[in-house]
């Protein structure tokens, strides 16, 4: 009691209320600047929500516009989602616990460049190889899975449909989503796999009872961002898809739903007057998609994460 | 002593299991190399059906002899093993068909006219990136000299000093802004300077703050995982000297997370340097440099080798130049890449 309350309460300096004050404000900062986007958005959209059809390319109201441009967005993603989120826990299996140490450093830098390469590029890409590369598939898959609906056809002789748009966008995703799966693997708690190999596990077993468990929300949050990316991607889709305003499931034929960034950036450059009300309007669809989408994921990462053990 | 070690001793049925046959360690490769000959005869030696085909095989040759030699449990582990290692080579090939492509089709259009003009006045051959260039360099330091700063003090409000409900929410909207699109970012900063210069507004700055936008939430992401993993150890050690907790996180905490946050800084940069469509957005295109951030038209790389692309002009040169761009493009990645190692091996503390 002699020391008293000096250890207890420290006294507060005036540098580390200074820097404590500095870093609190840029967080603030950031939720200023994510409520300006919203604001912001909102101000400029609002007009365009109710413009008339001069505006619309002749559609009716704003939401039977932007309406398939919605439906082509999320189907889009969802292709690249279903492609390519198998295939990145695949590698990112293989970089952290399958190749050897050495080759796996390397491995990992290759996929860090990866994840950089722009969106410009892929979307190049995806015009001059890859579509013709796809047309003898989607030509198979017509023939043989025709009965399905996404694969009803005719397949566009270019191959510029929504199946080359989704399998670019999965591409795209599949850097990313592989780099932050791989890091959660990584971090799988080197006793609990050694414990499960003593008790005899193969080594799938022991990914299966170690690395999934400590590596479940990793990977939910890992396809949340490839996700993220995917809705918002633009340039890649506005290069490969020879989107217009319809609904359909058909993955080949020449007729495909847009998508809603896509649009923007090629109606953009050229728009003037309520025409760019509408468009920023449409981008605040967008916004709210996305966010719907990253709401959503956070919450199951939240409750998943009690169970992880990854705490 | 002795006798507790009689005590361990397994049951005899275990030590049956452990001494249970195992295909020879060389079986994996020289199945997969029959199930290549295999499917090099049924699709007639074409190089992708070959592999394709021949992988199929394999997964089945080695799932039901392993089943038959070893166990069920054994036979899932390696048909497991295959499809890992086969998921790893399917991504390589359109990763390594893009790079390839971008090389093949973008070296013959460098020279040194291609880095030294614009494409004032250019109709047809010629032209450059110049102007490009210099629009993407400093656009993207512009936007890293917003973001860094945000970013790593809000990370470190985070780490060291939030707590209750503030940061929660500061954490979660992160979370969210990271998934704002490019282009979102893009109609901001158009939304933004429209009310400030009237409808059409095209200005580098708000190239800048859309480019902000997408880098600060990947710099705090980052950060704040490098400040996650620094010993609470070495923070008491210090606050146990006395040493006032803001020099604590500049000497001791930020230090030791050096070599990470930098990586993840690098890893922001490369991330928006290529992005297109905000800067497609708010800066347009033009085809004379602009080194004026606060007025007019700015060409960026990305932007200038997606309008060469779209509009190759009547004799259609545009297509080499998109190509020449892209390769640029690549190649600024891959140096700022190296660059981000190199200062993350040099200031590693672990090397210490």
């Amino acid at each position: 009691m002699a020391t008293r309350t000096r250890s207890e309460h420290p006294p507060v300096r005036r540098g580390d209320r200074i820097f404590s004050a500095t870093a609190l404000g840029a967080g603030i900062l950031i939720l200023l600047i994510l409520a300006g986007v919203a604001i912001f958005l909102l101000v400029q959209g609002v007009p365009g929500i109710t413009a008339g059809r001069g505006s619309l390319s002749g559609r009716d109201s704003f939401w039977a516009y932007v309406g398939p441009f919605a439906f082509g967005t999320v189907y889009a993603s969802i292709i690249a989602l279903v492609v390519a989120v198998p295939i990145a826990v695949g590698i990112a299996l293989f970089i952290s616990h399958y190749a050897p140490r050495r080759v796996a450093l390397a491995l990992g830098y290759i996929v860090d460049l990866l994840a950089a390469v722009p969106s410009v590029v892929f979307g190049v890409w995806g015009i001059t190889v890859l579509s013709p590369a796809l047309v003898p598939i989607m030509q198979w898959l017509e023939d043989n899975a025709g009965f399905l609906p996404f694969f009803e056809g005719p397949t566009l002789t270019s191959g510029r449909n929504m199946f080359t748009a989704g399998l670019v966008l999965a591409v795209m995703i599949l850097p990313i989503i592989t780099a932050i799966c791989r890091e959660v693997f990584l971090q799988t708690p080197r006793l609990h796999e050694e414990a499960a190999l003593a008790l005899g596990a193969t080594r799938w077993e022991m990914i299966r009872m170690t690395v999934f468990p400590y590596g479940r929300s990793g990977i939910v949050s890992a396809s949340m961002l490839g996700l993220g990316r995917a809705l918002g991607e633009t340039l890649a889709v506005a290069l490969v898809l020879s989107g217009s305003a319809i609904y359909t499931f058909n993955t080949l034929a020449a007729e495909n739903s847009g998508t809603i960034a896509a649009n923007i950036a090629l109606q953009f450059p050229e728009a003037s007057g309520t025409a760019v009300n509408v468009l920023i309007a449409t981008g605040l669809i967008l916004f709210v998609i996305t966010f719907a989408v990253n709401y959503t994921a956070r919450k199951i990462v939240d409750r998943r994460s009690e169970f992880s053990g990854a705490n | 002593m002795a006798s507790t070690l009689e005590t361990q001793q397994p049951p005899a049925g275990a030590a049956r299991s452990i001494h249970q046959r195992t295909l020879p360690r060389y079986a994996p490769a020289a199945v997969f190399g029959g199930c290549l000959v295999i499917g090099a005869v049924l699709t007639g030696f074409g190089l992708i059906g070959t592999v394709v085909l021949g992988s199929v095989i394999y997964l089945v040759v080695i799932y039901v002899l392993s089943r038959t030699v070893e166990s069920s449990r054994k036979a899932a582990d390696r048909v497991v093993t295959g499809l890992v290692t086969s998921a790893f080579v399917i991504a390589l090939v359109p990763l390594v068909s893009v790079i390839y492509t971008v090389f093949s089709r973008g070296l013959p259009v460098l020279s040194a006219t291609f880095f030294t003009s614009s494409m004032r006045n250019v109709v047809g051959e010629g032209g450059g990136v110049f102007h490009a260039i210099w629009g993407t360099v400093y656009i993207t330091g512009m936007a890293l000299v917003i973001s860094v700063p945000i970013g790593i003090l809000t990370a470190i409000y985070l780490v060291e000093y939030g707590r209750g409900w503030l940061p929660r929410q500061i954490r979660f909207l992160v979370d969210v802004m990271t998934g704002i699109p490019s282009i979102v970012a893009g109609l901001f900063a158009y939304a933004l300077f429209v009310l400030i210069f009237g409808p059409g507004i095209r200005i580098g700055i708000g190239g800048a703050i859309a480019l902000s936008v997408l880098m600060i939430p990947v710099v705090v992401r980052s950060t704040e995982e490098m400040l996650k993993l620094v010993p609470n150890e070495l923070r008491e050690a210090a606050y146990a000297l006395g040493v006032p907790k803001w020099r604590t996180i500049v000497k001791v905490v930020l230090p030791t997370a050096l070599a990470g946050i930098a990586t993840g800084v690098t890893l922001s940069i490369a991330r928006v340097i290529g992005e297109t469509a905000p800067l497609l957005i708010i800066l347009g295109i033009t085809d004379s440099a602009n080194f004026d951030p606060f007025s007019g038209r700015i060409a960026t790389l990305p932007v200038f080798t997606y309008y060469e692309y779209i509009q190759p002009g009547v004799d259609g040169s545009g297509e080499g130049r998109a190509f020449g761009g892209a390769l640029v493009l690549v190649l600024i990645v891959l140096v700022l890449n190296a660059v981000a190692r190199l200062i993350s091996y040099l200031f590693s503390p672990t090397k210490a």
